[in-house]
């Protein structure tokens, strides 16, 4: 075996290390020390990304094919782990807690497997690489979810994942066998888009749409399938809801992508185009109609974040290269708006417990500053200028519309009514928190060093990220490198 | 040229305006003072050693063959929206801005050192340091912008500290309405200037103003001989920037902002309303002037409107009683005098003098202008009233300002030696030689120019005395105050010997100034008539003003209303555009509009209340939705494929 082909795995191999770098750190340190396990995690983290960003600029494949590791993997990988080093500064002041003392190391663990699983699953030109990779990333979040196992609500959180993902893994495997059927003998991507393009139309290929299309959208919680989401967010310790809603998005959105496009690429727009219109229709309008009722913040969240998904999944059924471009910036842009909020929630979690948007009412008065980082992230989500939610929205739309068709005019419309929607219950939040002339419910308090740098990070990606073009364009630059490649099977 | 002090000329004033903004609440009064004067004061002295290296050190860069250059110091690319639609922010150096650098600078210096006198005890003081550097930002940035777009972005940030500086008492309901009349205005006027901006980039291709003048004739060209109304493209273009200017240097019928902006504190009128701002439009015109050559039916149409709108302010000014009206309207009526110059300037007249002699005036105008309104505001100061009527023999209470008010007023008349009478005579001969009519016409403006400038100075400092001295005597502003006064009137009595045609030439090669003596002796003498007449009517307190009045009431009380413009405005934005046009749209907005928003929510509100079952809580059921959602959409899918 040619042990040099592991130089293209570079940031699995770095998220590995410093795994085991961790797990060898908890294992071993003792009492005291190991109080260190989040700074030490995080700093690692911070280190590995930037190694990350420069040794892996060299486009490379291995097992065979397997594994691919280009400059869009690479750009996304990148914006995951800002994603988790943010969740990461956001989650020490929890994990500090005298209640997670002896569990503190396993969380940062399993947060590191379920990320090295994602990274698989971007990667992967193979279904086999990619289920494993589904797997490795599932998993350990049940075990995340379950993280405060003693709160009832967890543990049904956890037992609800685990058992939607069980489900939807039969059914993505299901559809995997069909395609297994269908490529006559091969789960190479390659392999599968080849006899795809050569075959008719059968229903055997349509089920295996659907199926996979069914097992991938569970972890982007798209609508029918996610209805797992509300309870899960709102059970789940608040670090890993806002790990669940923007990493595990981010990296499923892509791998769909990858699948649809690569795999699936010859029967677009006949066979997966309108399955997916239907899909982001339903998506983006069901998770709105639900967030409209929403009292508690997580459950808001996690109907926000369902219809946040049919967004991004704008970027999918654009299939070209500015789709592509404007979802990795859409995804980059939604981890800021959305840690932003849970670095809010989180924060007054932390300090009273307290989750209900009611407990939100006057509270520019006692926390101004949380406040307004709130504000920010929520204008962010709603799409308002000038904040970054709104160039990532606009950029989204336009690649919509770059394919001319009438359809999809139609589907830009209606994602631009539901908009609209969206503006009604993100502008509650603010409403609470600016408007309402109670008597703030939540009293005046400072949040800690790492809270509060978390969320400075956040408000700045707001602010910055829609206003600094060159990030857009550094994106749309190395999209544009390896479209050809990528766009290859499009019909 | 090094790249530093065209930066720090901009940053200064806008890191004032920031420290001052959001300090300003946490200094004490004198420190804003100090401040913000220390910070125009470096301003000031880092725009004189630009305007010096530029007009002085004979570098190839700024002087070449004996003709000035335009000079780029950056351009550097701001907003890179495609390809061609490029916005570039940068500073630009040639006669005509370094000219400005050093008038906005110096008027903006003495502004602020006089605010300290004049503004000492009213709320908000560290406010008005932070607008005062804003808008000195402001208007440094329109002056040396490279590009028009850029001219345009600093264009309205103009209007906005001039609307902010207008409102400044706010408390004050004429101040805020005058502050949004002048806004809405001149905003109005600004949308004739963007959309000129766009039909000439659209044509051109480029915003830069280096290459819109190098070669207006290639720039005609790229039009493709396109028309529009009879016009050619070019045409509309010039003229709809022009309107822009219109607006901004309140030419009629966009004029009715500038007497109300008055309301504003006397120091902000002598800076913005006066000196700067209001020159912009000049400015505007004088920048673009090569491409406006290629269109003279834009340069007729920017004289006709200047011709007439310096006779009418200067009649009007003839028949107001507060002091800060008559100075507005004169300010009105000189600026149509610079426009007027502009517009008759053709290269083969007298070497395109008409545009030299209009920078020259804007010039010595701005120095002779800001005096006489600074000394207005020592005036007011002193009597707390802006009408003449409770003032008059004043000279024996104020002796410097007096003076120098005096000297203001012999100034802007055109007497020599005055600054004003050598820049406009050189106005004067411009138009002369472009067409007897507009020299004769401009000539008895000139006339009228004296006349309501003398009468103003007559009723204030001779006349007869208000008996209220007694009780509250008048005395002379402290010297924060004089200071200012003493050095712009020392600058009005000197500036007209400066060859000013060295300078700044339409081309950039020297001119040599001479006075044309007929035309110089014809405007003496009718200056003198003017100031006499006054003298005759007004040193004295006699009832001859009180007959004449009572002689001609219909044309002295529609002098006194403005010909009633304002009503003319209100009549047609009050009853007919709001009742007419506005009310059907509200109609529209009312029933059309929102209510299609009502319906998305209701709609929204009842769909959410049906489905809320779906989330029942029960994993079963949400394993069977999955299940089922999957086989639904696959035999969707398959019927409607097959």
């Amino acid at each position: 075996m040619d042990y040099s082909q592991f130089s293209a795995m570079i940031p699995e191999l770095i998220v590995l290390g410093i795994f085991i770098l961790v797990f060898l750190f908890d294992t071993f340190a003792g009492e005291t020390a190991r109080k260190a396990d989040g700074m030490l995690t995080t700093v690692l983290f911070g280190l590995g990304t930037v190694a990350i960003f420069f040794t892996g600029c060299m486009p490379k494949e291995c097992f065979g094919g397997m594994y691919v590791n280009n400059h869009i993997e690479l750009v996304l990988k990148c914006i995951l782990n800002l994603g988790v080093f943010i969740v990461l500064v956001q989650s020490l002041k929890w994990t500090d807690t005298p209640d997670m003392k002896l569990r503190r190391g396993e969380f940062y663990e399993l947060l590191l497997a379920t990320l090295f699983g994602m990274y698989l699953m971007i990667s992967a030109r193979h279904f086999l690489l990619f289920v494993i990779g589904l797997e490795t990333a599932s998993l350990p979040l049940a075990a995340l979810v379950a993280f405060n196992k003693k709160h009832n609500e967890s543990a049904e959180a956890a037992a609800k994942y685990i058992m939607t993902a069980v489900f939807s893994s039969a059914v993505l495997m299901m559809g995997l066998s069909f395609v297994y059927g269908l490529s006559g003998g091969s789960l190479y991507y390659g392999d599968v888009a080849n006899a795809v393009a050569e075959g008719p139309m059968s229903g055997m290929l349509i089920v295996a749409l659907a199926f996979v299309l069914g097992g991938i959208g569970f972890k982007l919680s798209l609508v029918p399938f996610h209805l797992w989401t509300a309870d899960v967010y709102q059970g789940a310790p608040t670090a890993v809801t806002s790990y669940l809603s923007v990493i595990s998005k981010g990296s499923a959105a892509f791998a769909f992508f990858i699948i649809f496009v690569q795999a699936f690429g010859a029967v677009y727009p006949d066979a997966w185009e309108w399955m997916l219109y239907a899909i982001i229709i339903l998506t983006i309008t069901v998770g709105n109609l639900f967030a409209i009722r929403q009292r508690n913040m997580k459950r808001f969240m996690a109907f926000s974040s369902v219809s946040q998904a049919g967004y991004i999944m704008l970027g999918v059924i654009a299939a070209n290269a500015i789709g592509m471009t404007s979802m990795l910036f859409y995804i980059l842009v939604y981890i800021f708006s959305n840690l932003g909020a849970f670095g809010v929630i989180s924060a007054i979690e932390n300090q009273t417990g307290r989750l209900s948007m009611d407990d939100y009412r006057g509270l520019h008065k006692s926390n101004p500053w949380l406040s307004f980082a709130m504000t920010l992230a929520m204008f962010s989500l709603a799409g308002i200028p000038p904040f970054a939610g709104f160039f990532s929205k606009i950029l989204i739309f336009t690649s919509v519309t770059a394919s001319n068709s009438m359809a999809l005019y139609m589907l830009v419309l209606i994602a631009l009514i539901n908009t609209i929607i969206s503006l009604y219950y993100y502008l509650l939040v603010v409403k609470a928190m600016w408007i309402s002339p109670e008597e703030p419910v939540v009293s005046s308090f400072r949040s800690s060093g790492s809270e509060r740098f978390g969320m400075w990070i956040c408000v700045a990606g707001i602010i910055f990220i829609g206003l600094v073009s060159p990030i857009y364009g550094l994106i749309s630059k190395l999209v544009t490198e390896d479209a050809p490649q990528l766009l290859a099977w499009l019909g | 040229m090094d790249i530093t002090l065209p930066i720090l000329i901009l940053a200064i004033p806008i890191t004032m305006f920031l420290i001052l903004g959001i300090g300003g609440v946490k200094m004490s009064r004198k420190m804003a003072g100090v401040l913000g004067i220390l910070g125009m004061g470096t301003t000031m002295t880092l725009a004189y050693t630009v305007a010096f290296t530029y007009f002085f050190s004979g570098d190839p860069a700024f002087i070449l063959d004996g003709v000035r250059q335009q000079f780029q110091v950056f351009d550097a690319t701001w907003l890179a929206f495609t390809e061609k639609l490029v916005v570039n922010i940068g500073f630009l150096i040639d006669p005509i801005s370094a000219m400005m650098l050093v008038v906005i600078t110096t008027i903006s210096f003495m502004v602020h050192l006089y605010s300290w006198g004049y503004m000492e005890h009213e709320p908000g003081f560290q406010r008005y340091y932070a607008f005062l550097s804003l808008f000195s930002f402001s208007m440094l940035g329109l002056v040396v912008a490279t590009n028009i777009f850029q001219m345009y972005i600093f264009w309205e940030l103009v209007g906005v500290s001039s609307y902010l500086l207008i409102g400044f008492f706010y408390k004050l309901p004429s101040a805020v309405s005058a502050s949004k009349k002048a806004f809405i205005v001149t905003r109005f006027a600004d949308l004739g200037f963007l959309i000129g901006i766009l039909v000439l980039s659209y044509y051109t291709d480029t915003f830069n103003f280096q290459a819109l003048t190098s070669d207006p004739s290639a720039v005609l060209s790229t039009t493709g001989g396109a028309t529009f109304m009879g016009a050619s493209v070019l045409t509309w273009a010039l003229v709809l920037i022009y309107v822009g200017g219109m607006g901004k240097s309140a030419m009629m019928p966009l004029h009715i902002w500038l007497p109300d902006a008055m309301e504003g504190p006397t120091p902000v009128s002598a800076l913005i309303h006066a000196a700067t701002m209001v020159v912009a439009g000049v400015y505007l015109v004088a920048r673009m002037f090569p491409l406006y050559l290629v269109e003279e039916g834009a340069l007729t149409f920017i004289t006709c409107v200047g011709a007439i709108t310096a006779f009418y302010a200067a009649v009007v000014a003839c028949c107001q009683i507060d002091i800060k009206r008559i100075l507005a309207f004169s300010t009105i009526s000189q600026i149509a005098f610079m426009m007027v110059a502009l517009g008759v300037a053709r290269p083969d007249l007298h070497e395109g003098m008409g545009y030299m002699a209009s920078m020259f005036h804007l010039f010595t105008h701005a120095m002779f202008k800001a005096l006489l309104f600074l000394g207005a505001g020592a005036l007011i100061h002193a009597v707390h009233s802006n009408n003449y009527t409770e003032m008059g023999g004043l000279r024996k209470y104020m002796p410097i300002t007096h003076w120098t008010f005096l000297i203001g007023c012999l100034a802007i008349a055109g007497i020599w030696p005055f600054s004003g009478f050598f820049s406009k005579d050189e106005m004067l001969a411009a138009m002369f030689a472009n067409d007897w009519l507009w020299g004769a016409w401009m000539t008895m403006v000139a006339g009228l120019t004296a006349f309501y400038m003398f009468r103003m100075y007559f009723m204030v400092f001779w006349w007869e005395e208000n008996p209220h001295y007694k009780e509250h005597k008048p005395h002379d502003a402290p010297w924060q105050m004089s200071l200012p006064l003493i050095v712009l009137a020392a600058v009005s009595c000197v500036a007209g010997f400066i060859p000013f045609g060295e300078f700044v030439t339409w081309n950039g090669e020297p001119y040599h100034i001479h006075i044309e003596l007929q035309v110089a002796v014809t405007s003496l003498i009718v200056a003198a008539c003017g100031i006499a007449l006054a003298a005759w009517l007004y040193m004295k307190k006699n009832n001859k003003p009180a007959a004449m009045k009572n002689a001609m009431p219909v044309l002295w009380q529609a002098a006194n209303r403005r010909f009633y413009w304002d009503e003319i405005y209100m009549f047609i934005t009050h009853t007919i555009i709001f009742n007419i046009i506005c009310k059907s749209i509200a109609w529209f907005d009312r029933h059309v509009i929102d209510a299609t928003m009502d319906s998305f929510a209701k709609i929204s509100q009842k769909t959410s209340v049906a489905i809320k079952g779906m989330q029942s809580g029960n994993i079963q059921v949400y394993v069977l939705w999955y299940f089922f959602g999957a086989v639904i959409l696959a035999a969707i899918t398959w019927i409607c494929l097959l």
